[in-house]
């Protein structure tokens, strides 16, 4: 007996252990550094548990724990309800200007955590025009932070509601009522167990996004801790790098919850829909559609003002006493020594992690999803894309320094360089991007490679001729996702930057907390900006390439 | 020299075993049928006999030469799939000319080669589409001419009908046959359709649990099935439970019937006998005649051209048997008349049970 394999199996092998070596580098060895980090002294002798006695004897530190919690489950309560009915009233109704509404809904992704504490700071803060409202307590704490955790992650619920919503089979409807069920028994027994496991899903998505944000209590927390500006103190601050790994692990947790319960919605969801199932059509109710609109408007009307009051801040001379209109706030120079140059940073390694993000993500789910044989490493390198889900920037963040850092580490190099940065953000959104390819490949015919296999035609050819062009919108919308997640993010880039790579929502945080409020909103501006041109960029590009390709799609 | 060698070729999944020491030979431009119920492992077989999956024992070999790990692209067969897998973003004439490039051929004579196996799957002037603008019918057309461009020695179809209705179908199984019989293109193609099988191949493997139950032309398979499944899955058949009497003899329906007999059988020995319901025979069914029943025609089904009766034997024993319109009135067969037949001996299948 005897065996011969074709060159491109082994170039296919090659491929997949440089993607499977990639990501340990990127991701398992940093986390894996981070943990055992945990369990040694600042002089990296092993002291076992010490460390975790340590923080749970702390009586602040396991404050910050209950206060994260408690300020993580009252914005989830707050954010999931308001989204659900915004959701309800984009899917279900007939209502007008659906299509603004969405897009309002979803400006808060374009925007940096840190720019909504910034404008509740101008209207609730010390010189608040609005201070009245909060009747005496103070916005710097848990009121500020719950209010900008709504406006940040309102996005995020919406969205996965707005899916899960308008997933429905009109059968079931007309079945319910045919047999004569009345409105609320059918929104209670049809309309809720259809989005139940979107609901749970968005609990859990919030709780993580509130426990793991960093930008948020940074700014507008005044001296109310929580788990994410722990870390940020202990390691920037304190130059305590043990105690930083302990709560890094701790912060672990909700997010390692919400990923497993995600995991477990997405197995059961599968069945949901059958392929014969009829869309629904909401049908008009003037009642219920002008109390949504109000209802959409509100909440609209509330997104668009805490950006607005951003932008006006960005403006004016100086809050309160001087309301004539400036642009000085606009010469970062002033503010932070790195003046625009972190805003180009910004561009610039957004731009790389989208592009080589893009290509190197696309090549890994590629070889995942299209190549045969070698099942164990492609389940290998399936299970490392799917970590980054479950790791918060912060801890990512730290056990960069923690892995890179190490004056053993032949790749020590990159410290304090713009190449850590991409590679600490692709790691960082790597798994929604691999996820995204995954799926546009497996909707294509799992034969072609065997029929170009037939043909003679090497398995590289018909990537770049036939799997490549059918992707390519999935690629697109991979892109943009890269390239607008790293003009926003800060959790993990804020402990990564060098003297020359810092980025603007780096500068952000430090203009704010060296008190150039103003400046620190006029960057945010700047970012919302750029990230809002990104995606009508986006949309026109889609929209071309769905045309150019018409001729093919349609059915 | 046989076109292609199947020896004891096994495929296993873990504790399974898809495909259990199938062995047959292809003749040189020979239309073989791999026929068989969902999971037998017929796929599977093909795909192993392209490369597509890797055999767990057993030999392929192709013009004598041994070729059971070569990969797909190091063999010579061009390939029809159920879903047809032609590329959505290129057009008709670039789908067809796929393979051509990779064999070197020049671009004229490329436009050249593309519109010849346009037209000899019968779809001239449809190179510039692409294949969704395309039916099923002639997506299919294309992917065969894709296949045949290269010029395959061997060319595998696995269920290349299925995805189109009915009428198409019928169609498209007499074309393939022709121009398979034109090219002369050795062939297998799998499916679980039995009419396709019978209709199309020169020789069908009828497949059941991974193993191949019988290889032979359709008309053997037919008339004398090999085993009781491949009796049950090609055609209607009647099982009729009996036992072993001698050599040449066995008892059902409280009667004895002469039937030829495997060797090797004790007496008393259960035994399952097997007649088509056209091979139920009614006229010149005399009182001597060999194999005669008296019967009680029970239900009478009309099927267009004839009509299934359901004739009961006594004992509980009930058998189908089919009539023309003719022999109904002939006759005046209708539901519950007495009517006496005869299993003819030589139509009689006997299986020990």
């Amino acid at each position: 007996m005897f065996k011969r394999f074709d060159t491109d199996a082994i170039f296919q092998r090659l491929a997949l252990l440089a993607v499977a070596a990639f990501l340990i580098v990127v991701l398992a060895l940093p986390l894996g550094t981070l943990f055992e980090k945990s369990f040694r002294d600042r002089d990296g002798v092993w002291v076992g548990l010490a460390n975790w006695v340590r923080y749970l004897e702390t009586p602040s530190l396991v404050g910050s724990l209950w206060n994260t919690i408690w300020v993580s489950a009252l914005a989830t309560a707050i954010v999931v309800p308001l989204a659900f009915v915004y959701a309800y009233a984009l899917t279900r109704t007939t209502m007008r200007w659906r299509g603004l509404f969405r897009a309002v809904g979803l400006v808060p992704i374009l925007a940096p955590s840190l720019l909504p504490a910034i404008s509740l700071i101008y209207l609730f803060g010390n010189q608040g025009f609005a201070r009245w409202m909060l009747m005496g307590e103070t916005v710097y704490g848990p009121i500020g932070i719950v209010i900008a955790q709504v406006f940040y992650c309102f996005p995020h619920a919406f969205l996965i509601l707005a899916t899960a919503l308008s997933i429905a089979d009109k059968r079931h409807y007309e079945a319910a009522s045919v047999l004569g069920a009345g409105q609320t028994r059918i929104f209670l027994t049809v309309t809720l167990p259809g989005v139940k496991y979107g609901l749970v899903s968005a609990f859990f998505v919030v709780f993580t996004l509130v426990a793991t944000d960093f930008g948020i209590p940074k700014v507008i927390g005044g001296r109310f801790n929580v788990l994410a500006t722990d870390i940020y103190k202990q390691v920037v601050g304190q130059q305590n790098f043990e105690m930083g790994a302990v709560v890094g692990m701790v912060l672990l947790l909700p997010a390692m919850l919400a990923f497993a319960v995600d995991r477990w919605v997405a197995k059961r969801q599968v069945a949901l829909l059958t392929a014969r199932a009829v869309p629904y059509e909401p049908k008009p109710n003037a009642i219920r559609d002008r109390a949504l609109f109000a209802f959409c408007a509100l909440i609209a009307a509330c997104i668009l003002t805490l950006l607005g009051v951003a932008v006006w801040a960005s403006f004016i001379q100086y809050w309160p006493w001087n309301t004539a209109l400036t642009l000085r706030h606009y010469v970062f120079s002033n503010a932070d020594a790195s003046g625009w140059e972190a805003y180009w940073n910004s561009l610039q390694m957004s731009a790389l992690v989208a592009t080589f993000g893009t290509a190197a993500i696309g090549v890994g789910a590629w070889l995942v999803e299209k190549t045969k044989g070698a099942g164990i490493l492609r389940g290998a390198v399936h299970l490392l894309a799917m970590i980054p889900l479950a790791v918060p920037g912060l801890v990512l963040g730290i056990a960069y320094i923690f892995f890179f850092n190490a004056p053993s580490n032949p790749l020590g190099f990159v410290y304090g360089t713009m190449a850590i940065l991409v590679l600490n953000t692709i790691a960082h959104f790597y798994t929604v991007a691999h996820l995204t390819s995954l799926q546009a490949l497996k909707q294509m015919d799992p034969e072609f490679e065997s029929v170009s296999a037939s043909l003679k035609v090497s398995v590289w050819r018909t990537a770049w001729r036939v799997t490549l062009p059918v992707a390519s919108p999935a690629a697109l919308d991979v892109w943009f996702y890269m390239f607008v997640n790293s003009m926003t993010t800060v959790s993990a880039v804020v402990f990564l930057y060098g003297p020359f790579t810092k980025l603007a929502s780096v500068s952000i945080v430090n203009m704010d907390e060296a008190g150039f409020t103003a400046s620190a909103a006029a960057m945010g501006v700047v970012v919302v900006l750029t990230s809002g041109f990104a995606k009508i960029l986006h949309s026109l590009l889609a929209a071309y390439l769905a045309k150019r390709t018409q001729a093919w799609r349609a059915r | 020299m046989a076109h292609l060698k199947i020896e004891n070729l096994t495929k296993r999944f873990g504790g399974f075993t898809a495909v259990r020491e199938a062995s047959f030979e292809v003749a040189q431009g020979e239309f073989v049928c791999l026929l068989g119920p969902s999971g037998c492992g017929k796929t599977t077989l093909l795909r192993m006999i392209a490369g597509l999956e890797t055999a767990s024992a057993g030999r392929i070999l192709q013009n004598g030469a041994e070729m059971t790990h070569l990969p797909p692209s190091k063999r010579d067969f061009g390939i029809v799939f159920q879903s047809y897998a032609l590329f959505p973003n290129l057009t008709v004439s670039d789908n067809v000319a796929y393979g051509l490039r990779s064999k070197g051929v020049a671009r004229a004579d490329m436009a050249k080669r593309v519109d010849e196996l346009l037209t000899l799957v019968g779809l001239p002037g449809e190179a510039r589409k692409y294949p969704a603008q395309l039916s099923g019918g002639q997506q299919q057309r294309v992917a065969l001419a894709r296949a045949l461009a290269i010029q395959p020695g061997l060319l595998l179809l696995d269920e290349p009908l299925s995805a189109l209705d009915a009428r198409v179908r019928q169609h498209l199984r007499h074309e393939i046959r022709a121009l398979q019989r034109r090219l002369g293109v050795t062939t297998i193609m799998v499916t679980h359709d039995q009419e396709e099988g019978l209709t199309m191949a020169d020789r069908i493997a009828v497949m059941n649990a991974g193993a191949i139950e019988q290889f032979a032309a359709p008309a053997e398979l037919y008339a004398r099935p090999a085993t009781p499944f491949v009796a049950d899955f090609v055609g209607t058949t009647n099982f009729l439970p009996a036992t072993f009497v001698a050599p040449g003899r066995v008892a059902a329906a409280g009667r004895e019937l002469a039937a030829d007999t495997p060797a090797g059988l004790a007496p008393g020995a259960k035994l399952r006998i097997c007649v088509r319901p056209e091979d139920v025979a009614v006229r010149d069914v005399g009182p001597g005649a060999p194999n005669r029943l008296e019967t009680k025609v029970g239900e009478l089904v009309f099927m267009g051209a004839f009509s299934r009766a359901r004739l009961d034997a006594g004992g509980g024993v009930a058998l189908q048997a089919d009539f023309s319109a003719n022999l109904l009135r002939d006759r005046a067969i209708a539901e519950g008349v007495s009517l006496a037949v005869a299993l003819p001996p030589e139509r009689l299948r006997v299986f020990a049970d």
